[in-house]
């Protein structure tokens, strides 16, 4: 169906954003809102560990002193929630999933990332590598607060936003693709901001 | 939760204002007609689409209040004064007006009668939206499922669906509230923000 005028509506278009980083049918915050599908859990840091899974000779682990020191990046990037805000030039730091991933020989296509709590999201296993994914544990300069997924969450800021999980506490790569929890709670499989792959069978 | 609260693609559908209804200074509820409406469960949302004439367009999502009733869907919009699109729903839109909307959306906070109870809703605002499409669920169907239902609004004045939810008491629907900014003269309930001994005086007792 073609759109129809919305009898006097003019909409609010920022004066100083480029609308060409907006996606369509998003619009643009300075807040930082906070969406979660349960309680923010609450581990310790001597009890957390970031995992590689699933399709490879041996699981990869990590403490968080072990995951702290490995190197790590400044990201700069636009984020975008199905939930219809962006959020501009945020910025985090964090270790990029090449790093985690180097070396190992996999046959997997998939991936899927866990988090305390139970949530999974998954992804083609292309589209967290090529410098596309970080496991970030700071943002803005400050160690990532907990209701905004610390002591570490995945950033794959090529997606809707719900694609980089909060919490996170391992990769599973999979021969298949396994649908997460939104994904299989009516959301999109792949998630594009760029497509609006908002819901099922957009 | 089940995977099929969506079918197939969700399309954009025509939605005219047949009326709107102002629940407190700042909220209004707007009630469309959505002809081929599939229906809704309590606790789903809507995409709204507003066009501008040069073809700009902005797109917001509101839980629907209204219990499951033909084609007709139910919005309760909270007026933000800086907004891009609440504004034009609250005071733009007159009766008889179109706009677009696709829906319903989501599959995991909501709520049917036959999931049973009990249950403790908790809303600050218009957060209380989509536990009001429950509750309105569980009336339209005479349901006596345990309700609690902890609501904090600024003053009496904010509070969304007052009159409503006092009609709608006993049957088992509890309703507490919380006054956090000011409280009318006599007030005997709450005066201060949700906490957790608050959640523990008014949550049913486990077992």
């Amino acid at each position: 169906m073609a759109p129809i005028v919305s009898r006097g509506f003019r909409g609010r278009r920022p004066a100083d954003v480029d609308p060409a980083r907006i996606p369509p049918g998003q619009y643009v915050t300075a807040d930082f809102p906070v969406l979660s599908a349960g309680p923010t859990p609450d581990t310790a840091l001597e009890l957390w560990d970031f995992s590689i899974v699933g399709e490879l000779d041996e699981p990869r682990g990590w403490t968080w002193e072990e995951f702290r020191a490995l190197p790590s990046q400044e990201i700069t990037r636009d984020i975008h929630c199905v939930t219809k805000w962006s959020k501009l030039g945020t910025v985090w730091r964090g270790v990029s999933v090449d790093t985690l991933l180097e070396g190992i020989q996999t046959a997997a296509r998939f991936v899927t990332q866990y988090s305390d709590g139970g949530y999974t999201t998954n992804l083609p296993l292309e589209d967290v590598t090529g410098g596309k994914a970080w496991v970030v544990y700071a943002y803005a300069g400050q160690p990532l607060e907990p209701e905004h997924g610390g002591p570490a969450r995945m950033l794959v800021p090529q997606h809707y936003f719900w694609k980089s999980a909060k919490w996170v506490r391992g990769l599973r790569l999979q021969s298949t693709d396994q649908p997460g929890f939104w994904e299989t709670n009516g959301y999109h499989n792949y998630g594009d901001p760029w497509q609006q792959q908002r819901y099922a069978g957009d | 939760m089940a995977a099929t609260a969506l079918r197939g693609r969700l399309t954009w559908q025509l939605a005219e204002l047949v009326e709107a209804v102002a629940e407190t200074p700042r909220v209004k509820t707007i009630v469309f007609d959505v002809p081929g409406w599939p229906g809704h469960r309590a606790g789903q949302h809507v995409d709204v689409r507003l066009t501008a004439e040069d073809g700009y367009q902005a797109e917001r999502s509101y839980s629907i209040a209204s219990a499951p009733d033909g084609t007709r869907v139910a919005l309760t919009v909270q007026r933000l004064d800086d907004g891009e699109v609440s504004p034009y729903l609250t005071d733009g839109l007159r009766p008889g007006d179109k706009i677009e909307l696709r829906g319903p959306i989501g599959g995991y906070f909501v709520w049917e009668p036959s999931e049973g109870g009990p249950l403790m809703l908790v809303a600050g605002g218009s957060g209380i939206v989509p536990l009001m499409a429950m509750i309105r669920t569980r009336a339209a169907a005479g349901d006596d499922t345990e309700t609690r239902l902890l609501y904090s609004s600024r003053s009496q004045d904010d509070v969304i669906y007052r009159d409503e939810l006092e009609r709608l008491s006993g049957n088992g629907l509890t309703v507490v509230h919380a006054l956090t900014d000011s409280q009318p003269p006599g007030w005997t309930s709450y005066a201060r923000r949700v906490d957790a001994e608050m959640l523990a005086e008014v949550a049913p007792s486990p077992g």
